[in-house]
């Protein structure tokens, strides 16, 4: 015979996770909802009453070159610094797991980026990107490199943003594997060891796949945060030179609040947003499959 | 003791939820402690101001509201620094479209106007001028500045705090080399031969720095007015692929292409006023608001003098209005009309100068004795007012930020190599006939 649970305690779950589900549905579901919604109409300075439209936004940024600029830019900086960030961060994380002194005095400072808002670094990396004397410039004429106008050249200002980006997130990244490889068992490597295995053969064959799912935690979160780049546009680039730097969160920051196209920001968001469930969907099918867990 | 627990639980989650449902304190909303000495009729205005030049700028609008309510017992005025000019557009257009309640009073782009018009978000002030004296005060005004007030008949807006592109020069480096300090340039042709001169072989010093970044078409007008033309014809026209403006692209484009007296590639305006003081740079285009600055920097004497096009001397108008929000009570109406009055007063507006950089928008502020004093001590505060004579409207359409994004982004591809000038100004007049086609003029 089932045991009738006590009184009230059906319910107990239910009144547990109704504080964040009102925060999910207010902040998370119902802006969602209305951003679709509003995609399909048109509502900008020129159109103060929304117009039903369709896809007829969608269908309009997609036939724009500068929104395909704008997708190509994000792109790019994901695909360049997402792998560069990932890999950085596994190997300060392998290299910093080891034992000797001054280990967490080192782990502080490739953390300590990361602690900053990247606003203060965007202001500081701006002068640190100047022609003539700035520290980037006068580090990099000690190996003989002509100066550089990294922040007026288009070919150069998306890398000095990339540049930036890496260094402030890489460090964050670190933690993450240095807990994953400290919660790995010693014994796996010892008789890897005994078994006359390399280091690297025992990083590639034991360390990886025992740190997927670290990876793709890492690999999400590095997706996401580099999509959400706008900080470091806003402060050093406004989007330039010539639409270099201009990347999709900052456009639509522009759009919605500069040119008051209501229509067209929802649309990007609603990109925004397929885009990274598209990814996440992919990441995780991907890992889970090659992933060996304990 | 388990039921008990339940509901304890349940309790502390509702509670839980309902204090997180406290709406945030909106700049809007009412004080939530009344002054004790304040009338209970007062009228209080909200106020929102950007701040874009440096300096103790909420200080100085504190005191002047103090003194405005002193002379106005019955007004009190609550003061709200609200970011950058943009940001204090965003915030007034966000809080419309929402359906909130707007401030009283605003510092805008006299640019905005267009806009603030679209979006229904201000109120004209022809009444309330005729009653404060009609033609006798809106004589006073630059005529320069109080243009960008116009629309549909209507005056839309008085000027507070407003500036001229002006040309710095580094007279020491003038008499070095062989130009005489107390003659800068006069035409454009002027300007790159002096830039000549004053460019070392060793690319320590240039002659001459414009930016291109930000808001390129601002300094980019200077070299179009100074042509005799502009870049617009009207609130939903832009000439954008004239052949004066063509030219005057291609200007900008030889000064660091052909004549090599500039750096090549986007100059960023805030390094401006730096490599002005360090020496880098014998000339630069930069806000004549940045006087101070440069001035407290400079090792050396430093000259002013006006941009140039290829006729002469030829600048855009710069900064802010203040703006009356509609929406509001009549007697907020009046009591919002009094105080832009006592800010753009020409004591207010002389102080404002000498504390700020900016140019008193009104004739008369430069008759007191404050200004005259100031002008003494700095004579090179005197310049820019002198230069309004030569100033045409600055770039200013329906949709207005995209519009000035379009010809930023023609002079930055022209300026990168990117596209050929012709090629650039015709793909940004497309696109802004695109756009502006919408609006009627």
């Amino acid at each position: 015979m089932m045991r009738r649970p006590p009184n009230g305690a059906a319910a107990l779950p239910y009144l547990l996770i109704l504080p964040t589900l009102f925060f999910v549905v207010v902040f998370t579901l119902w802006p969602l909802i209305r951003v679709i919604y509003d995609s399909l109409f048109v509502e900008n300075q020129a159109v103060q009453v929304p117009q039903f439209a369709g896809l007829e936004n969608f269908l309009a940024l997609f036939m724009s070159s500068a929104f395909r600029d704008v997708l190509y830019n994000t792109l790019i900086y994901v695909v360049i610094t997402v792998p560069a960030s990932t890999l950085f961060a596994l190997s300060l994380a392998l290299m910093l797991n080891r034992e000797f002194k001054t280990r967490g005095l080192f782990r502080l400072a490739f953390f300590y980026p990361s602690m900053l808002p990247m606003v203060s670094a965007a202001t500081i990396f701006l002068f640190m990107y100047t022609p003539g004397y700035g520290l980037i410039n006068v580090f990099l004429s000690f190996f003989g490199v002509a100066d550089q106008n990294w922040l007026g050249t288009p070919s150069l200002a998306l890398p000095a943003l990339m540049i930036l980006g890496i260094w402030k997130q890489t460090g964050f990244y670190m933690i993450f594997f240095l807990a994953g490889l400290q919660g790995l068992p010693h014994d796996i490597f010892e008789s890897a060891r005994l078994d006359g295995a390399s280091t690297l053969q025992s990083i590639r064959y034991i360390t990886m796949p025992l740190l997927m799912g670290t990876t793709l935690f890492v690999t999400t979160i590095a997706v996401v945060n580099a999509f959400e780049t706008v900080d470091q546009v806003y402060i050093m680039t406004s989007g330039g030179p010539v639409n270099s730097t201009s990347m999709l969160l900052f456009n639509m920051y522009e759009t919605l609040f500069n040119y008051l196209d209501i229509g067209k920001a929802s649309a990007m968001s609603v990109i925004l947003i397929a885009m990274l469930l598209i990814f996440t969907t992919i990441n995780f099918i991907n890992t889970e499959r090659n992933a060996t867990y304990e | 003791m388990k039921k008990f627990q339940t509901v304890l639980f349940a309790c502390l989650m509702i509670v839980m939820l309902f204090t997180a449902c406290q709406p945030a304190p909106t700049p809007t909303a009412a004080p939530s402690a009344p002054a004790a000495s304040a009338p209970s009729t007062a009228t209080e205005l909200t106020f929102y101001y950007p701040v874009a030049v440096a300096g103790p700028i909420t200080q100085i609008i504190d005191g002047y509201i103090a003194k405005f309510e002193q002379a106005n017992p019955d007004i009190k005025v609550k003061a709200v620094l609200s970011g950058g000019y943009g940001d204090t557009l965003t915030k007034i257009q966000t809080t419309i479209k929402g359906g909130g309640t707007p401030p009283d009073v605003a510092v805008l782009l006299s640019t905005d106007l267009y806009s603030l018009v679209d979006s229904n978000a201000i109120m004209p002030m022809d009444d309330a001028i005729k009653a404060a004296g009609g033609d006798t005060l809106t004589s006073d005004f630059y005529p320069a500045y109080l243009a960008n007030s116009n629309y549909q008949g209507h005056i839309w807006s008085l000027p507070f705090q407003r500036s001229i592109p002006v040309l710095f020069y580094n007279k020491d480096m003038f008499k070095t080399a062989g130009l005489d300090p107390a003659k800068p340039p006069t035409t454009y042709q002027e300007m790159v031969d002096d830039a000549k001169k004053l460019t070392k072989a060793d690319g320590s010093t240039w002659g001459l720095e414009i930016s291109s970044d930000g808001i390129p078409y601002w300094l980019f007008q200077s070299f179009v007015i100074g042509s005799g033309s502009n870049v617009f014809s009207a609130s939903n026209k832009v000439t954008f692929d004239s052949p004066v403006v063509a030219q005057s692209l291609q200007d900008f484009m030889d000064l660091s292409g052909k004549d090599k007296v500039m750096p090549t590639g986007i100059l960023l305006w805030a390094n401006m006023p730096n490599d002005f003081a360090n020496g880098k740079a014998a000339m630069i285009w930069h806000s004549s608001g940045s006087l101070t600055n440069i001035l407290k920097q400079a090792k050396f004497d430093v000259g002013v003098s006006y941009t140039v096009g290829e006729k002469g001397f030829g600048a855009p108008t710069g900064g802010g209005n203040m703006y009356i929000l509609k929406g509001i009570s009549p007697e907020h109406q009046a009591a919002a009309f009094k105080f832009v009055q006592f800010m753009t007063s020409p004591d207010i507006q002389a102080d404002w100068s000498i504390h700020t950089g900016y140019v008193a928008s009104r004739k008369s502020a430069y008759d007191t004795q404050a200004m005259k004093d100031n002008i003494t001590k700095v004579p090179q505060a005197g310049v820019a007012p002198a230069g309004l004579q030569y100033a045409g409207p600055e770039l200013a359409t329906h949709n207005n930020a995209q519009i000035q994004k379009f010809l930023g982004d023609a002079v930055q591809a022209a300026l990168t190599g990117k596209s050929a000038p012709a090629d650039a100004l015709k793909n940004a007049q497309q696109q802004a006939d695109q756009v502006l086609s919408q609006f009627k003029e």
